[in-house]
């Protein structure tokens, strides 16, 4: 799948996938990458080394920070991979240097899928 | 992008590494977003202020810049901080914790940067006109200035505002268009929203609907800022809503186009239904209003209510330092004071760690607050409107 370059790199990991939306500040601890937002589909599980698929950012701002400080604390997501990325998220993965692409049907990838990134063509390989 | 010769020269060092580094941010985001130019921002409102939300590694990111000599070029206030910046010992906020903050607000101060502290700009001292543009960061402000002043912000992230501030420049994409400012959604209301958290249920809902499309509501036939301010942080809290238009209340809902929408009605059972879900606990352990820092308005309510009560359990105000001051000139803080309970400024009850300080359940009449406290303040939440929250700890 093409779509669609927010921050560029190349990586290759497990999807981690969310139908709903993630909001970093307040949905995900810093310290360990465990999703903490009640209720949340990905609540409990870790976002650490994963590819990290969702359709778009929501609630505060501080995410842009909390995707710097999951990076810099060594337990961030390897990539992200989103239907629409918005300033919030997009300023974090830049900021962190996280590879991230945007502009995917995302409904085509899904938990645990073998998942390569090429964030530097904005293409996306999905190994069922 | 078109890039002028000057900033062309930025890009390329010449005037240092920060200006460099935050101009290299901004030109990647408005090359994404499709900005055709960088427009000059009237005004700067950066979050990320507390510790307890950047942590050590923003610590170190802001105190990078302020120690290269970063300064911001344009009026930057800040969001709030995760204690009263002037009352944290009295009100028994951890020193280790206090010591952290106070490095991020000297960083902040050392950048030129006003230390306003307030999720309400608007409230204090940084007002900006219809159709301005401008950067913020803080999502209910950018709600509310946004909707119901009609100034132009994108969502920013932190560090893209403050990458704002100091060029005193925006990519020109997003919201600051008026293409992109037209509703993509019709929300009609079929129930009277009469109470100060009926605003907070009822943006709860929405949000989580309409996620981050531009909601236009019919059927509100009446609200005050207070309640916008309400509605507005919410939508922004449980969904990703930077604007909205209220027909026949906020400036541009007759001259957005508002044909062929899909739509959605909230009737009673929707709004029960929100308060049920916002409701995760019983008893409130501590009472936090404020969220978004309280009008003089909101805090003059909370004091004609407690006059001549006592307090079973602490009630927090949190506001800006300028409500503050006002508060205290009009006898406000005293009455409140008097019945225990405290006006808190430059904080509030997402930011700062009251799981810390051993509170488990807290009453809101907050739908963005409601939204945040049980993740992130590992909080219940009792969430009511103004009177019964009180009536429940007094």
């Amino acid at each position: 799948m093409k779509g669609r370059t927010i921050s560029p790199g190349k990586v290759k990991g497990i999807a981690l996938v969310s139908k709903d939306p993630i909001g970093f500040y307040g949905g995900i601890d810093i310290k360990t990458g465990i999703v903490i937002e009640k209720g949340h589909p990905l609540e409990g599980q870790n976002v650490k080394d994963k590819i990290l698929v969702f359709p778009c950012g929501k609630g505060s701002t501080v995410g842009s920070y909390v995707i710097y400080g999951l990076q810099k604390n060594g337990v961030a997501p390897k990539g992200i991979i989103n239907k629409e990325t918005e300033t919030i998220v997009a300023t974090g993965v830049i900021l962190a240097g996280i590879p991230c692409v945007d502009k995917i049907d995302i409904e085509q990838i899904k938990d645990g899928d073998m998942v390569v990134l090429n964030a530097d063509n904005a293409i996306v390989e999905v190994a069922h | 992008m078109y890039l002028t010769k000057k900033e062309e020269s930025i890009l390329h060092g010449e005037q240092g590494e920060v200006p460099e580094r935050m101009l290299r941010l901004l030109v990647q985001l408005g090359d994404i977003y499709g900005a055709d130019k960088m427009i000059p921002v009237g005004s700067v409102q950066v979050a990320g202020v507390s510790y307890k939300s950047i942590t050590d590694p923003g610590t170190e990111f802001l105190e990078d810049l302020a120690g290269k000599g970063a300064k911001v070029k344009v009026l930057t206030f800040l969001n709030p901080a995760g204690m009263d910046l002037e009352n944290w010992e009295t009100l028994k906020f951890p020193k280790e914790f206090a010591k952290n903050q106070l490095r991020i607000i000297n960083a902040f101060k050392n950048m030129g940067i006003v230390i306003t502290a307030t999720c309400t700009p608007y409230l204090a001292g940084n007002l900006p006109r219809f159709r301005e543009h401008i950067a913020w960061s803080e999502s209910s402000a950018i709600s509310f200035s946004n909707s119901v002043i009609g100034a132009r912000t994108n969502r920013e992230g932190g560090p893209s505002a403050l990458a704002a501030g100091i060029l005193g420049k925006t990519p020109n994409y997003g919201f600051h268009l008026w293409e992109n400012r037209q509703p993509t959604i019709k929300v009609k209301i079929e129930t009277n929203l009469t109470l100060d958290a009926d605003f907070g249920a009822l943006g709860y809902h929405v949000g989580k609907q309409v996620k981050n499309k531009i909601p236009y509501f019919t059927g509100i036939t009446n609200a005050d800022t207070d309640q916008l301010k309400a509605l507005g942080a919410a939508m922004a809290a449980s969904g990703a809503v930077a604007l909205y238009h209220v027909e026949g209340l906020t400036p541009e809902a007759d001259l957005v186009r508002k044909d062929n929408l899909e739509n959605i009605t909230v009737t009673k059972k929707e709004l029960d239904e929100a308060y049920e879900k916002l409701n995760t606990g019983k008893e409130p352990d501590i009472v936090i209003l404020g969220c978004p820092h309280a009008s003089l308005r909101e805090i003059s309510a909370v004091a004609e209510r407690l006059k001549g009560r006592k307090l079973r359990k602490p009630v927090w105000v949190c506001t800006s330092r300028m409500m503050k001051e006002a508060a205290e000139r009009m006898g406000y803080s005293e009455i409140i004071e008097n019945a225990g309970g405290h006006i808190v400024a430059d904080t509030c009850m997402v930011v700062s760690p009251i799981e810390e300080m051993g509170y488990k359940t807290t009453g809101v009449n907050s739908g963005k607050a409601g939204n945040y406290l049980p993740g992130f303040c590992k909080q219940n939440v009792y969430f009511a409107h103004l009177e019964k929250l009180l009536e429940a700890v007094v």
